[in-house]
């Protein structure tokens, strides 16, 4: 350990400070020894060098804590960056709870042990059921998440457009994949289409994604994958025993916009007899809504009469509309038109899909 | 190689977070959060702290993008310094003034076995790390651990070690190259 002594710095200050690298490296030693440390790093290559190893080794002393940081922390973080500097390109309001809940799914999948890639979750839907492992689940995810990114212009994981189809063929691709391989493809395919919806041009919300069956505005498409994304992860936890908490208010609130807009459509009603369901949600993501349960896609005014009034908790009426719940025991208090009220709340499990 | 993070996200998001890209701040939270925030908690002991060292850590990233330099180093080990720092001045601060002098910290219990890490290649690098610090003779490995996660100065830990600081130093630089030659080696499998 005698090389990189230079002009006008003796072998004996350089091989002072040299010994002095390790503890520099820890952060462990006072501000009047660093500096002219940092003074002969600058010119000693050698030193510098191993400055730069041993920072980095003492880097990986600290493995990730296995506690999450609190999910409230994230926005609040973000929120404390975006003040200081304004974001050239935000990501939109609309996908925001997809952002959130794709990190919350992916904190748990952080914490999955060997033998929990190995535990089925049990996936509902309004008839039926299917189990499967949390890699297949994300597959299931990824690949209706990949219709979403064929119409942003992105690579589509898989072909086509039934959903079944594109899933069970995604599945097979990823078959004989490690968990850990499939969980860093799904959360890049997240990423990506993200990070294309806050570089496009506005305007891009409104172009309609085409799954086949069924067509979305590209911001509500947003809202479904992250609706589908928070129940499966409530899936997934509920097989390895985790707790799982709902999103937050604001984006329970979007998710119910969301299902208030295609009730209509899993509804059978009477062409132009113009009844309106007035929703009221109370608990997280509380608010009021007007469901035009005769009139698919068209908004009440909103000083309209409406025939019937149902009162629910937010979180209870997303899980009805996800196939979790029996609408003929879930609680709710109606007023108006009771039969109406409760063949709404029948039809919206409908909305939910294998 | 001294680090196998993966340089080519590290330039990109590089890159993006330069952009002014939201998105890419919310990657970089959801990447190197459990870090940040479990190094900062692991040295300060407090909750509330560990949150303020979080923000400040990622509004520096996110402020100044370009202050990192991937020739020196990955973005998980130059985020890993940043917070470092700041934990252990703060430490250092609030013990200066007389307050939770030596309540955090350190508990000379082992290091936690790894968790799942973000990437598959820095789960085995973390995981080689924590074989590697676990099998350091127990006089490197104390001196390591107490000034990391104690914010001990070498000074102080010698003291506490009852060694001098000349040996404490020596501890140090040596633990850390043992480490660094064990990170260049490639894993077995």
């Amino acid at each position: 350990m005698s090389a990189g002594t230079e002009v006008g710095l003796g072998p004996d200050l350089h091989e002072k400070l040299r010994a002095l690298l390790g503890a520099w490296a820890l952060d462990a030693c006072t501000a009047d020894e660093a500096a002219p440390l940092e003074t002969h790093l600058a010119t000693c290559p050698a030193c510098r060098e191993e400055g730069r190893q041993l920072r980095d080794a003492a880097g990986w002393l600290s493995s990730d804590e296995p506690l999450d940081p609190e999910p409230s922390l994230r926005r609040q973080v973000l929120d404390g960056c975006l003040d200081r500097r304004e974001p050239a390109f935000r990501v939109p309001a609309y996908a925001e709870p997809f952002v959130a809940e794709t990190a919350r799914l992916d904190a748990l999948l952080r914490d999955l042990g060997e033998l929990d890639w190995m535990e089925p979750a049990t996936l509902r839907w309004h008839a039926g059921s299917e189990q499967r492992r949390p890699a297949d689940v994300l597959c299931h995810l990824a690949a209706v998440d990949g219709v979403l990114a064929r119409a942003l212009g992105l690579p589509d994981p898989t072909e086509g457009t039934d959903l079944a189809e594109r899933d069970a063929r995604l599945c097979a691709t990823q078959a004989g994949r490690a968990p850990g391989s499939v969980r860093a493809f799904w959360r890049a395919q997240t990423r990506t289409m993200v990070e294309t919806a806050a570089l496009a041009a506005p305007g891009l919300a409104e172009r309609f994604v085409d799954y086949g069956a069924f067509r979305l505005p590209l911001a509500d498409s947003f809202l479904d994958r992250a609706f589908e994304c928070w129940i499966h992860a409530e899936d997934i936890a509920e097989a390895v025993g985790y707790p799982y908490n709902p999103p937050r208010g604001a984006h329970i609130r979007s998710l119910i916009g969301l299902a208030v807009r295609l009730l209509p459509y899993a509804f059978a009603g009477e062409p132009g007899a113009d009844r309106v369901i007035q929703l009221i949600v109370e608990g997280r993501g509380e608010g009021t809504w007007l469901i035009p349960v005769d009139s698919p896609g068209t908004v009440p005014p909103p000083d309209t009469e409406p025939t019937a009034t149902v009162a629910i908790d937010g979180v209870e009426f997303c899980h009805l509309c996800a196939g979790r719940r029996d609408p003929h025991r879930i609680p709710a208090g109606i007023t108006g038109d009771r039969e109406l009220a409760r063949a709404a709340l029948a039809a919206a499990p409908l909305l939910s899909r294998p | 190689m001294s680090s196998p993070a993966p340089i080519r996200w590290d330039r990109q998001i590089q890159r993006r977070l330069a952009r002014g890209e939201e998105s890419a701040l919310g990657e970089l939270y959801d990447q190197f959060a459990p870090l940040v925030h479990g190094l900062a908690t692991r040295v300060l002991g407090d909750q509330a702290a560990a949150e303020e060292i979080t923000q400040d850590v990622f509004a520096h990233v996110w402020e100044h993008p370009e202050s990192f330099d991937p020739e020196q180093g990955s973005m998980r080990s130059w985020i890993g310094t940043l917070t470092h720092r700041r934990a252990v001045e703060r430490l250092r601060r609030e013990a200066s003034a007389g307050t939770g002098a030596d309540a955090a910290g350190y508990d000379g219990a082992p290091l936690e076995p790894p968790s799942v890490e973000e990437e598959v290649l820095a789960a085995a690098t973390a995981a080689r790390v924590q074989y590697v610090v676990s099998s350091l003779p127990q006089a490197l490995r104390e001196t390591l651990l107490l000034t990391y996660f104690g914010g001990r100065t070498y000074r102080q830990a010698a003291k506490e070690l009852g060694i001098a600081p000349d040996t404490a130093k020596h501890r140090m630089r040596l633990g850390l190259q043992l480490l660094a030659t064990a990170l260049s080696t490639e894993p077995v499998r």
